[in-house]
C-alpha cells in the first residue's frame, strides 16, 4: 500500500478582531480625549449633506466661549479647510488619498502638534460616505449622522450600518424642507427603525434655525463628560 | 469599498500567525463576518484573492461565517435575532431596543496552515 504523503493542514484557532490595530488606537485616543476633558465629536453623511456648511456655523457659534478644533477628512483638495479655517479657529485637513474613510490612525496623526489640554471641542468630518466609515472608530464620544432634507426620507433605511453605528441623527438644509417635500415624520420614523432612541435634530445651517437647540445639547454632553472625568 | 483594505488586514494577520506558528503555508481563512460590520461578503471575497497575491496565503481560501444580528429585548428580557437590519425590534413582542448583543463581528476565527 503506498502511504499517504499529503500533508494535513494544522487547524489553528486566533480568534482576533481585524481592525484590531484601529480599535487600539481608537481607544487610546478615546482615553486622551477623557484626560484633557475634550468632547470629540465625529460627523457622517453622504457628500453633499451640508456637514462643512453645518460645521462651519457650530465652530463659529462656539468660538467665543469654547475652544474648539477641527479636522476635516476629503479624498482631495484643502477646500473645506479652507472654508472651516473662517470660522478662525483651528483646522487640519486630512487628505486620505483614494481611501473612502477616516482611520483612527489618521487622527492621530493630525493631532500632533496640538495640545488638547487646551480644547472644549474636538470635530471631525469624515469622508463623504455612508458605507465604509461604519466600521472604523475614530475614539469619538459621539458620532453625528448628517441627512438633508433633498436626500429623501428613506436614506436610513437604505444605510442602516452607518445610521445604527451613530449616536445622534442631524436632519440639515430644513430651509429647503417645503421645497422638496420632505415628509419629516417618515424620516424620523426611519432613523428610529434602525437606532430605535437616537436622538434627533432638524436644523438649517442657512437660516440658523434649531441650531441654539443643538448648541444646548452640545455644551450640556460637555458638562456631562467633563463631570464624569471629575468624580 | 473598503473591503480591500479589509482584505490586507486579514492577510498581514495571517502572514503574522503564520510567522508565529513556523507554516508555510496557509490554505483558509475562517472569518465572522457580523451582518452590521458594514463589509460586504462578496466584496470581500473578490479582495481577498487580490489580497492573498504573492503571499503565503496565494490560493487559499476565505470561509466566512455569517453573525446575524441579535439585540437585547427589554420586555421579554431575552436575546432575539432581528428579521431586518431596517427594523431594530423584537421580532416577537415587537419591542424597539438599541441593545446590539452580536451582528458587529469581523473577526479571524481560526487558519489551516501547513508546516
Amino acid at each position: 500500500m503506498i502511504p499517504d504523503t499529503r500533508v494535513v493542514p494544522r487547524l489553528v484557532e486566533v480568534r482576533q478582531n481585524v481592525l484590531r490595530q484601529n480599535d487600539v488606537i481608537a481607544r487610546a485616543l478615546r482615553e486622551r480625549f477623557r484626560q484633557a476633558g475634550v468632547l470629540a465629536v465625529s460627523l457622517v453623511s453622504s457628500p453633499g449633506s451640508g456637514k462643512t456648511a453645518f460645521l462651519e456655523n457650530v465652530l463659529t457659534l462656539l468660538r467665543p466661549r469654547y475652544q474648539v478644533a477641527a479636522l476635516v477628512g476629503d479624498l482631495a483638495t484643502e477646500n473645506d479647510a479652507t472654508r472651516l479655517a473662517r470660522s478662525q479657529v483651528p483646522v487640519k485637513q486630512i487628505i486620505t488619498g483614494t481611501v473612502c474613510h477616516l482611520e483612527a490612525a489618521m487622527v492621530q496623526s493630525a493631532l500632533d502638534g496640538w495640545d488638547l489640554n487646551q480644547l472644549d471641542f474636538l470635530f471631525v468630518e469624515n469622508v463623504g460616505n455612508l458605507v465604509c466609515p461604519s466600521s472604523y472608530d475614530l475614539g469619538e464620544d459621539l458620532r453625528f449622522v448628517l441627512l438633508s432634507v433633498t436626500e429623501g426620507e428613506d436614506k436610513p433605511l437604505k444605510y442602516p450600518t452607518i445610521f445604527n453605528s451613530a449616536d445622534v441623527a442631524v436632519i440639515t438644509k430644513s430651509d429647503l424642507a417645503a421645497a422638496v417635500e420632505f415628509d419629516e415624520s417618515a424620516a424620523r420614523r426611519n432613523i428610529q427603525a434602525v437606532r430605535p432612541g437616537m436622538n434627533v435634530f432638524k436644523l438649517s445651517s442657512k437660516t440658523g434655525e434649531g441650531m441654539s437647540e443643538f448648541l444646548y445639547f452640545l455644551e450640556r454632553r460637555r458638562t456631562h463628560s467633563a463631570t464624569i472625568v471629575a468624580t | 469599498m473598503h473591503e480591500l483594505s479589509i482584505a490586507v488586514s486579514i492577510v498581514e494577520m495571517a502572514e503574522e500567525q503564520a510567522a508565529r506558528h513556523g507554516a508555510v503555508k496557509i490554505q483558509a481563512v475562517h472569518l465572522r463576518l457580523g451582518h452590521l460590520s458594514g463589509v460586504v461578503k462578496e466584496a470581500l471575497l473578490s479582495s481577498y484573492e487580490m489580497a492573498c497575491e504573492s503571499t503565503p496565503l496565494e490560493g487559499s481560501q476565505l470561509l466566512i461565517e455569517e453573525v446575524p444580528v441579535e439585540v437585547f429585548c427589554p420586555k421579554c428580557d431575552q436575546p432575539r435575532l432581528v428579521d431586518s437590519i431596517q427594523w431594530f425590534c423584537c421580532p416577537v413582542c415587537g419591542t424597539p431596543t438599541p441593545t446590539v448583543l452580536h451582528g458587529k463581528e469581523l473577526e479571524v476565527v481560526a487558519l489551516e496552515m501547513t508546516e
